[in-house]
């Protein structure tokens, strides 16, 4: 036989019937059920498949705890949560739920036969089994063991909810709403303090739901605490981790219990600082080991007290209660009160309290002290138990459809240790007690040792006449490890429960060992013969409860998992077609196809449009510092490789960045507009970590320097415009600036007006041609582009992005930094000695630039490669070997940075790393691809106009 | 999430405002070429991590921009106290 629901009693609303599927049947429950006890009220005992050995397994527990009853939750696609405890799962209209880790279904199912072949599967199974030949695990092994030892099914398809966070602010935080928490709360709710009170059951009231003599009490306090302005209640809120400076992590369920789903969020995230926690988590009941422990039917005394007194659920017509623990006793009573037999009380213990004697004899309930249950009857649900008296070999029989478990009490301490709060061992409670908090925070209520509940004998394995090694005794029931595994463990040399923990697993489990770490403890000190304390303690850590994804990303995923930045000048490319790129955080055009043109396509009428007549590029994104006071110029030539003292107002000079041990991490070009004011740019994506860097000089070590630093990056929009034909669109829109070769050469800088607009107009080139970098302030960066696109119209100005901006730059031997340096590229590797102060006495990074290893030859050095056949692109990241017959894994000696088609050359270009690189000029090398070995000769890095004649136009 | 307090705008504030800077009260020398190879690879790469007090630096990277020294206990996590740049070691 198995559960039912009581005429009366419990907490559902029996005027709400809820119609609900569980592995497809159809079945009722009411309101304020939760998917186990509608369950059990149907008569349901089997829930799932234990993790190793698919075992049957019922509920153990009634709460967060539970280690069996692991569900999933489909509601349409991509809504599918899987491994759900049944006890935490509300019932609502249409819930569909599915048992895990069965195959074909859990009441055949066909991996049991891990469980007769138990003797197989020891603990350290995997370790042992597994590891060898290596060629075996990815397509025997590791597919075998998802599939025989899985949780549930991961879900495949793209989440449809959305997900809230907020950040909220207390003077005190309660983590619990049973009696504990709640009169704490009621306590401050008379203060000025702003208090938080959180709950993760679906109603607050904890422990005091299971006692009718307090819902009167509970009622009242709740309607007392509604009324407190100051206090905010939470349920269905799961404080899943305690973090630095009473930081603390929750999660609320919001429609995971509706029937409907809304528009709003399906959780939200609660990020918490409080200014004192008060922690009220209770205390979980512990199941005791013996054979047998497992079999559906089997499970904790509270738990079953849960299900009559809150739910009118009952286990079983015929229960039997296996006690250590006085608490055990109560349950009992309550069963008998309402109605249900109870067929035994069996106490490990010898003596109890006469009190509880007496009120046994007054229900009419047999007692048993010094017995054990040694056996459990029936393999998917309760027919009945062996008892035997301890030390002797007797065996009785006992029928009975339900067996409770009292093993005494845990406190939760989960979130006491994640705020790193000691421990103390307490010897009468068998347990760990919060000791010394490492937080402004304390603990109340039986998560503090302290409760109402009794005593009891603290026991690691019931006495059994039986081969211990030859039976299964759960420790950990949802990693399936049993007594004779941690014994095992130990006999194979294993002394601290932190290994013990990782050999047998016990503890590792999704529940985080709830229900076992202090049973698994327990044994290991006993087979150690050891005390607790000397065999240590696993380390709780967060999530106290497994908690989604989605939950802890909330917004930031898609679209929104980071900002997107956008020049000015984003809008006109998107409208005219543009293909985008992203570039740090910055979405950047990287070609404008005409027509039907690939990118290929594109990008070669994009370079022939700068080369022969004038191509128009945003470069916005550039990182601008403005650099200001009367020690810039010294300030500057202490960052940079290169003299900046000398620099004239009105000049521009080319700068490179190295870190302090000597190696390139960011170049710019730079202007001098005043004796005490430079406009600096940097790369891209370095714009940050350069104003960092150079804020820390400054700050830190040269704090003596009049300077000031402000990032300008989004203050100005920069156009660049390049080719023969560019001065000719400039000319007409000017004021101010006379534009002539000689009054405005190359790498000067300018200011006055264009197109009515103030612009500091830089005479520079990154494409090797006549160019010009126009800076105007952001706002007019578009409408200026659209001006320069139609004042060069005639002159077929062409637009282009960052691809043809990269193949122009290579065809002079421009490096990119980050592209064709990686961080540990010296200015001598890149070929940029020429950059560098040789009279300069120091500099941030000079000294590196003499240590040995990167004085020394052979280093790898940037040379341009030129392919045999020029037709071949290689592919940039691709290794290069100078002997392609030697034997494989082949010497490497450098790779490709860059490579693309040039169409100014009508050929490949590409740089490259190579060892001792400008010593092999000419040389022949080799890039092994995996159909074949192209040949590359080494050439210097500028491919285009090497004389440079082009700029001086 | 730390709490973390700015000398500068004399507030706490949260972790997420503040970069970490590394080890403090390591000063660059004043003639790095009159250093040994050995003495600057130390000045470069070797720190004290230490279990205990650690002196660091901070930045207040999205508040007041300013750099900061830091004594935090390495094994609790704890800062002990905040102070200016260019004061004494604390
Ligand atoms: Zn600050």
């Amino acid at each position: 036989m198995s559960g039912f629901r009581l005429d009366q009693g419990g907490r559902v609303d029996r005027s709400r019937s809820i119609s609900f599927s569980f592995d497809g049947v159809t079945y009722q429950g009411f309101a304020g059920d939760t998917l186990a006890s509608a369950l059990l009220a149907n008569g349901v005992l089997l829930f799932g498949r234990s993790f190793k050995y698919h075992r049957p397994r019922g509920l153990l527990g009634a709460g967060s705890e539970e280690p069996n009853a692991l569900v999933s939750v489909s509601r349409g696609p991509g809504r599918h949560t899987p491994n759900l405890r049944a006890t935490a799962v509300e019932v609502y209209e249409g819930l569909t739920a599915k048992s895990q880790n069965r195959w074909p279904s859990l009441k055949t199912d066909l991996g049991a036969i891990n469980d007769r072949l138990g003797m197989f599967l020891p603990a350290g199974f995997y370790n042992k089994t597994f590891m060898w030949p290596r060629s075996f695990w990815d397509k025997l092994y590791e597919p075998a063991i998802r599939r025989m030892a899985g949780l549930g099914e991961a879900p495949t398809q793209e989440d449809p909810d959305h997900y809230g966070a907020v950040y909220a602010h207390c003077d005190l935080l309660i983590v619990g709403a049973g009696p504990a928490g709640i009169d704490a709360a009621l306590e401050a709710s008379g203060t000025t303090k702003r208090v938080i009170l959180i709950d993760e059951q679906d109603e607050p009231g904890g422990g005091a739901l299971d006692d009718p003599a307090l819902w009167s009490w509970l009622k009242e306090s709740l309607k007392d605490l509604a009324a407190a302005p100051n206090v905010t209640v939470l349920s269905r809120t799961t404080a899943f981790g305690y973090y630095h400076d009473n930081f603390i992590g929750a999660v609320e369920r919001l429609t995971d219990h509706q029937a409907e789903l809304c528009s709003g969020p399906r959780e939200k995230l609660w990020r918490i600082r409080a200014g004192e926690v008060i922690l009220a988590q209770g205390a979980i009941e512990r199941p005791l080991v013996f054979a047998g422990n497992d079999v559906p039917g089997v499970m904790l005394a509270s738990a079953a007290r849960t299900f009559l007194q809150r739910y009118g659920v009952v286990v079983g017509k015929s229960v039997a209660l296996m006690a250590a623990h006085d608490s055990g006793w109560r349950d009992a009573f309550a069963h008998a009160r309402a109605g249900v037999n109870v067929a035994a009380i069996i106490d490990v213990r010898a003596t109890v309290d006469a009190e509880l004697l007496a009120d046994a004899e007054a229900l009419g309930i047999a007692v048993r002290l010094a017995h054990s249950v040694t056996d459990v009857h029936g393999r998917l649900g309760v027919k009945g138990i062996t008892v035997s008296p301890n030390g002797g070999s007797a065996e009785s029989r006992i029928a009975c459809d339900a067996l409770l478990m009292a093993g005494g009490w845990t406190p939760s301490v989960h979130l006491w240790s994640h705020s790193k709060g000691s421990l103390a061992w307490d010897d009468a409670l068998g347990a760990y007690v919060p000791d010394q908090p490492n937080e402004k925070v304390r603990c109340v209520g039986a998560c503090s040792g302290k409760w109402n509940f009794g005593s009891g004998l603290v026991i690691d394995t019931l006495p059994t006449p039986r081969d211990q090694s030859r039976i299964k005794a759960f420790v950990d029931f949802q990693n399936d490890v049993t007594a004779k595994d941690i014994h095992l463990a130990v006999r194979e040399g294993f002394k601290s429960i932190e290994h013990i923990k990782r050999y047998t697993t016990t503890g590792m489990a999704t529940d985080q060992g709830k229900t076992s770490n202090l049973n698994g403890l327990q044994i290991a000190s006993q087979a150690l013969g050891r005390h607790v304390t000397e065999v240590g303690l696993t380390t709780f850590r967060p999530p106290y409860t497994p908690q989604t994804f989605g939950a802890l990303a909330g917004h930031a995923q898609g679209d929104l998992f980071q900002p997107t930045r956008k020049t000015c000048i984003d809008g006109w490319a998107e409208e005219h077609g543009a293909v985008f790129e992203l570039v740090a955080q910055w979405r950047r055009a990287r070609y404008f196809p005409q027509g039907g043109e690939d990118m290929h396509a594109a990008v070669n009428r994009e370079c022939r449009a700068v080369r022969s007549a004038v191509g128009i590029f945003d470069a916005s994104t550039l990182g601008k510092i403005e650099v200001v006071g009367p020690d810039a110029a010294e300030f500057l030539n202490r960052m940079y490789t290169n003299p900046w003292k000398a620099l004239e107002p009105g000049r521009c000079r080319y700068g490179l960045l190295l870190r302090e041990d000597g190696f390139i991490t960011d170049d710019g070009v730079s202007a001098r507009l005043a004796p005490d004011r430079f406009h600096l740019t940097t790369t891209t994506g370095g714009a940050a970590r350069v104003l960092n860097m150079m804020e820390d000089y400054l700050q830190t070590e040269w704090p003596e320097l009049d300077v000031w630093l402000t990032s300008t990056t989004e203050q100005w929009a920069v156009i660049a415009l390049q080719g023969p034909m560019a001065r000719k669109v400039l000319e007409p829109l000017v004021e101010g600036i006379d534009l002539s070769p000689e009054m405005f050469p190359h790498m000067a800088i300018r200011e006055g007006t264009i197109c009515g607009v103030p612009t500091r107009l830089f005479r520079v080139s990154f494409t090797g041609e006549l160019g010009f970098e126009i800076n105007v302030p952001a706002a007019y960066g578009r409408a200026l582009w659209e001006r320069l696109m139609s004042a060069g119209a005639a002159l077929g100005i062409t637009p282009y992005g960052t691809e043809a901006m990269h193949v122009l730059r290579a065809e002079k031997g421009f490096i990119i930094v980050g592209q064709d340096t990686d961080g540990t590229v010296t200015p001598n590797d890149a070929g940029l000695d020429w950059a560098v102060g040789k009279k300069k006495p120091d500099f941030v990074g000079k000294r590196s630039l003499a240590r040995p290893d990167i004085a020394a030859a052979g280093r790898k050095q940037l040379v341009g490669l030129l392919t045999d056949d020029p037709a071949v692109v290689l592919e940039e990241g691709a290794q290069i070997v100078a002997d392609p017959a030697q034997a494989i894994p082949m010497t490497m000696i450098g790779h490709v940075t860059s490579s693309y088609w040039s169409e100014a050359l009508g050929r490949s270009i590409a740089l490259a790393m190579v060892e001792g690189g400008r010593q092999r000029m000419g040389e022949m090398l080799y890039v092994p691809m995996p159909d074949r070995v192209l040949r590359v000769r080494v050439s210097g890095m500028v491919f285009y106009d090497p004389e440079g004649v082009r700029l001086n136009v | 999430m730390l709490l973390i307090h700015c000398p500068y705008c004399d507030e706490a504030r949260a972790e997420i405002e503040f970069a970490y800077a590394g080890e403090a009260h390591i000063a660059r020398p004043p003639d790095p070429a009159a250093l040994s190879d050995e003495d600057w690879t130390h000045y470069l790469f070797i720190r004290s991590n230490p279990r205990g007090r650690h002196h660091e630096r901070w930045r207040h990277i999205h508040g007041c921009g300013r750099f900061f020294n830091a004594v935090r206990e390495t094994v609790s996590d704890k800062f002990e106290v905040t102070y200016k740049a260019g004061e004494p070691r604390r």
